[in-house]
Order: C-alpha cells, then structure tokens, then sequence
C-alpha cells in the first residue's frame, strides 16, 4: 500500500523517503539499539509517567460499573435489564457483537497482513493484539451473565456430567462456544509466541532484579539461536494461516445466531461477509483510536508514522464500502424479496419509532467516513482520523442495535409487538466494559513491550545480508 | 551426554549480520558442524550457512489439526446420535453439516495449539540455564543489536587454539571462551 503523491515537498519532510515520494514505515537514522531502547525503556522506566496512574485510575473506576452492575445482576436476575418479549435479546447481545467485532483489526493485522507481507504492520500488531484480547474479554463477559444462570455457564461445554446432559450441535449458539473459546485461546497464544524474543530483550536489559526474574520467566530461556528462529518463523507463519480462517469464521458464526433465525432482517444469506467487514472496519476505527494518542504520549512518531495511519484509514475505506453495500443489499432484498415482512422489517427500520437508530447508523459509518476518507489530506490529518474513528465505532455500535432491535420489536404477530428501552443498568455494564478494557490497556502498555522490538528490527536497512557491493541499492527498496 | 564441565563453546561476536554470514560461511567449509548463531531477530541466511533447513513444527500443526477435526466430529456424533439424541425440529440425529463447524474450529484450536507448543518443544524451552549466558557480551547484545557464532567445543574438530585463530581472521569485536 503505498501512498504518493506530491503532498508534502521531499526535501522538506525527513519522513518522505525521497525516491519514492512515500512516507517512510520506519523514520530514517535509526539502528537495532535505538529502536530496542525505544520500546523497551518505556516499560524499564523507572518513573512512571503520572498521567498513567490518572488514565489507571479513571478507567478503574470506570471498570467499577461492570463490578456493581454484575453483582446486582446477579442478585436480582436479567429482569434488571431493558430485555422484554420480545426484545429478549437487548444490550447483552449488541454489545457482545460490537466488542468482539472490535477485535478483529487485531488478528488480521497480525495474522492476514503478515501472509500478504506487509511489513509496515509490523510497529502496529503487537498493541493491535492485545487490543484484540482485551476485546474478546469484555465481549465474552456479556453473553456469560446473559445466560440467566450465570453459575450454571459451564453447561455450555461438552464435560460428562452425572445428568447425562450435552450439549445440542445443531444451535448457532453452541457454535458460538466453540468460536469464541477457539478465538480468544489462539489469539492469547499468538500473542504470547510474538512476545518470547522481547522478552529475552526486556530480561537482558531490565535493571530490577524482579524484572529480571519475571521476564527470564515470561522469555522461557529465550536467547535467539538461529535453529530456534527458523521454528520459531515457521510457527508464527503456521498460526498466522491458522488465525487467518479462524477470524473470518468467528463473525460468521456470530452472524448464523442471526442468520440462522426466521426472522425478517435476520434470515438473510448477505449476513456473514457484512459481519465480517463491518467487524474488520470497526476494528481498525478502534486500533486508530489508541494508536493515535499511544504515539503521541510515548514518542512513537518513529515507527508509527503517517504511513501507518494512511493504511489504516484505507483499509476502513475499504470495509466501510463494503458494509455500504451490505446496508444497500438489505434495502434492495427487501423490495426484492416481494415479502410483506421483509419489507415492513425496513420500513420499520428506516421510518418506525427506532427510525432513528437507523439514520444515526448511516450517518456515523456510511456518510461521514465514506465521502471523507477519500482525501489524502484527511488521512494524513490526525486529529481528523482520531474524530473519525470515534464516530465510526459509534456508528458500529448503531448497527448491532439496529439490527438487535429493530427485527425482534416488531415480530410477526402484531399483537406481540413490544418497545426496548435499555436501564440504567445496561448503560453502567456497557460503560463499565469500556473501563474495564482501559485498565487492561493501560497495564499491558505499563509492563509489556507494545511493539515488536524483535520485527522492527527486521524493518531497518542494515537488516539484509549483503552479498556484493550490487545489492546495496535494492537494500534500500526492500524496507521501503 | 556431553560433558557439564570445562569449555562449552567459543564465541564470536560480530557488529553486522553479513559479518556473522560470511564467517558462518567460512566455519561450515572448514568442517565445523557443531555450531550455532545467535541473533536479535531471525537471519534466515544464517541458517543457510548452518545447513538447517527444515524444522518438524508444519507436521506437528498438521497432525494436531487432523486430530482436532476427528475428534471434535467423532465427539458431535457421539453426543447428538447415542449420548443424548434430541429431536430438534424432525431434523435427522445425525446432522453432519451442523457439526462441521464446531470440528472447524477445534481443528484450528489443536492445529495452532500443536504450532506453538510443538516449536517450543523442539526448541528445548523452558530452559532455566544455558551455557551461553556465561559469556560477559552475551547479554548485552544478542538480543538487541549484536550476532554470535559459536562453535561448540563437543565437535570433533574443534581446538581451543586453532578455532581461535580461525575465529579471529573475520572481523569479529571479540572471540571469547564460554564454560559450562
């Protein structure tokens, strides 16, 4: 993906290599120390910067609402929460689809953008991960304390059992077990695999003995043999071909608990691929959102750059047509179609008392960001982008409500037909999540390195073995 | 075993990973086979030079995604047909197309799982010791920005006085003698 143009005068802007015209992945003048000392000092640092321990303590205290919202839950029971007949499915469900769709930005950074070869994901996939973990972890509470029984969860696993009950593999439901579990368990080894090399860094480096001890625990021994890191590429490359089907799969299966049903809005074949491209492009607004205020807190302009923020803000263009067109095929389906409910399931829709929704919707992920993002100077802009992503996650979240609410509220039978209104005890666990997900974020930045020292040393010039004086020139060419 | 005492290896450092190539190179030529580099991120010419070319970590992945998919298939079955049959809707006890996915995923879980613990198995880690860490640059530069090679002293043509002066005609910052 390369981004040219004459934006910016070369001679100018040291970021723009000049025989390209391209900003660079990776800001020139750097070496394997400096970009080890970069990553690795803001974790060995001795003075931890007083703006994490405020950051810390508003996302804890946010985090409380999940704590005070889940212990009334679970003294009171679901009737709490807005869910009604037959709304039954309300914050519980939009929220578990929008957090776990956030998640995958992580895994096709590191998993699909890794087999296509695109080195410049490198300096990104590493918090883009754990961005993905901390996702499926606010995700997987929601459906956890949806069940109505939350003590009683572990039903949902195939274990043998003096009831001689199992589980029904003919329900989207008991897929989604499997998908999810799958998920957060391959994505937490990924994670963790990517993090061995810099961990033998960090222990090589820290000074405390603690850090010591704890990060020679974490590195297992860790000391860089070249049979080790040839297995080691080739487990990375194997897990990367295994994740790359695995993310697509996960939204899909979350899109037949939809799909699955005979529902009008929901019973549609269109359903997986809009998922999936609404999940990657709600993503990537996510990753935006902390990658903009990460680089700019922690110096990282180096190997964050422009460039990164570019391709970001084009992949977003990319899935947001996508979904665009998703959003266009329902309507077109619905007339299509010839099905008075289908047809009434959209005009409801568009035009009913949630009408709105469906306006805030097209407005936060199709309108805003799709006539926007087309300009090069706004996806250079990074304020811009840090708004834009804001909107696009809100617009996200609009769709997984709009598709929630605005099928189940108006069923088949008139007479049946309720509202949804959310408590306030859906909004504290749904803000509460959001905390929750701060704190996480703030301790992984606090106390792992956030980006791959090891694979942004593969990024840089003197990276490549040389063999003659003729391959100097394509040296340069390879890293750019 | 080899022995736990004395010498272990060796050990060259160089500033750049041409160097470190090159001398890898020169030390395969001249016979030394029981040798290893070690560096801040993979050098796939290293292990070229090394002669190390294909690992068992994809045979693994492959055999723990086959035994993923068998078993959570065989498990479904099991399950849904003699366990506990349920009749959902007049639909066959035996709904193979359904059961598919959940075998999909944990082909996925078994294969990636088999991906990383199989290379950390063959890779001998955990390791609490190692004799490399006793060298006095080691630390400081293998994994930041520095490139080892490291000829063992259990290979046969090894010679503490020999491999030195062989060592030292590269442009190597330092030949250092590494204990058990």
């Amino acid at each position: 993906m390369a981004t040219k143009g004459p934006l910016h005068d070369p001679v100018v802007d040291p970021m723009i290599d000049p025989r390209t015209g391209e900003y660079a992945v990776i800001a020139p003048g750097h070496n394997f120390k400096s970009v080890t000392t970069l990553i690795a000092d803001i974790v060995l640092t001795e003075n931890t910067p007083l703006g994490w321990f405020f950051g810390l303590m508003v996302g804890g205290g946010v985090a409380m609402g999940v704590v005070v919202g889940i212990t009334w839950l679970f003294l009171k029971g679901v009737g709490i929460w807005g869910v009604t007949m037959p709304g039954a499915w309300g914050f519980a469900i939009i929220n578990f689809v929008w957090w776990i769709g956030i998640g995958h930005a992580g895994t096709l950074i590191s998993a699909i953008l890794l087999l296509f070869k695109q080195t410049w994901r490198n300096s990104i996939n590493r918090f883009a991960e754990a961005m993905t973990i901390f996702a499926v972890v606010c995700a997987g509470t929601f459906p956890l304390i949806h069940v109505g029984r939350p003590w009683l969860a572990y039903w949902l696993m195939p274990y043998p059992n003096t009831m001689n009950v199992w589980p029904q593999f003919r329900s989207p439901l008991a897929w989604d077990v499997f998908a999810v579990s799958t998920y957060a368990t391959i994505s937490i080894v990924f994670w963790y695999i990517g993090m061995i090399p810099d961990f033998g860094t960090m222990r090589d480096r820290a000074v405390l003995p603690f850090a010591k001890y704890a990060y020679g625990i974490l590195s297992l021994g860790w000391r860089g043999s070249t049979r080790h890191w040839i297995r080691y590429e080739t487990a990375s490359l194997l897990l990367a071909g295994l994740s790359t089907p695995l993310v697509l799969s996960v939204h899909t299966v979350i899109s037949f608990d939809f799909a699955v049903a005979s529902l009008a809005g929901w019973h549609t074949t269109i359903f997986p691929p809009y998922f999936v491209a609404g999940a990657v492009y709600s993503g990537f607004a996510m990753v935006l959102t902390l990658a903009i205020p990460l680089r700019k807190i922690y110096h990282l302009e180096d190997v964050v750059t422009l460039r990164h923020l570019d391709n970001m803000a084009k992949v977003m263009l990319a899935t947001g047509s996508i979904v665009g067109y998703g959003y266009a095929m329902e309507v077109f389906m619905s007339w299509f179609s010839a099905s008075h409910w289908e047809f009434f399931m959209m005009w409801n829709r568009m035009f009913g008392p949630m009408g709105w929704g469906y306006w805030m919707l097209i407005l936060t992920n199709i309108a805003i960001p799709l006539t926007t993002l087309w300009s090069r100077k706004l996806r250079v802009n990074v304020t811009f982008l840090f708004i834009l992503s804001l909107i696009v996650n809100t617009g996200m979240w609009f769709e997984r409500f709009v598709i929630v609410v605005t099928s189940l509220y108006r069923d088949y039978l008139p007479s049946s037909w309720g509202t949804y209104r959310a408590t306030k005890w859906d909004y504290m666990i749904y803000i509460g999540t959001m905390g929750l997900f701060t704190v996480l974020f703030f301790c992984f930045v606090r106390f792992l390195p956030m980006i791959p020292m090891s694979e942004l040393r593969m990024m840089l010039p003197q990276t490549k073995v040389k063999r003659g004086g003729s391959d100097a020139e394509t040296v340069v060419e390879e890293t750019a | 075993m080899p022995p736990r005492e004395g010498i272990y290896c060796l050990m060259a450092e160089f500033n750049t990973p041409t160097e470190l190539v090159q001398a890898t190179e020169a030390a395969y030529r001249a016979g030394y086979r029981r040798m290893e580099c070690y560096t801040p991120y993979p050098v796939e010419e290293a292990a070229e030079a090394l002669n190390f070319h294909s690992t068992r970590v994809p045979l693994l992945t492959l055999l723990g995604g086959l035994m993923g998919f068998t078993t959570s298939f065989l498990m479904e079955t099991w399950i849904n047909v003699w366990a506990y049959p349920l009749n959902i809707a007049g639909r066959p006890l035996w709904s193979w197309p359904a059961f598919i996915i959940p075998a999909y995923e944990w082909t996925i879980l078994f294969a990636g799982l088999s991906a990383a613990f199989g290379m950390i198995a063959l890779n001998g880690l955990p390791q609490t010791y190692h004799p490399v860490f006793n060298a006095p640059n080691f630390r400081n530069g293998a994994t930041t920005d520095k490139f080892f090679l490291c000829l063992e002293a259990v290979d046969p043509k090894f010679s503490l006085t020999e491999s030195r002066s062989f060592l030292e005609q590269f442009p190597a910052v330092s030949v250092v003698e590494v204990d058990h």
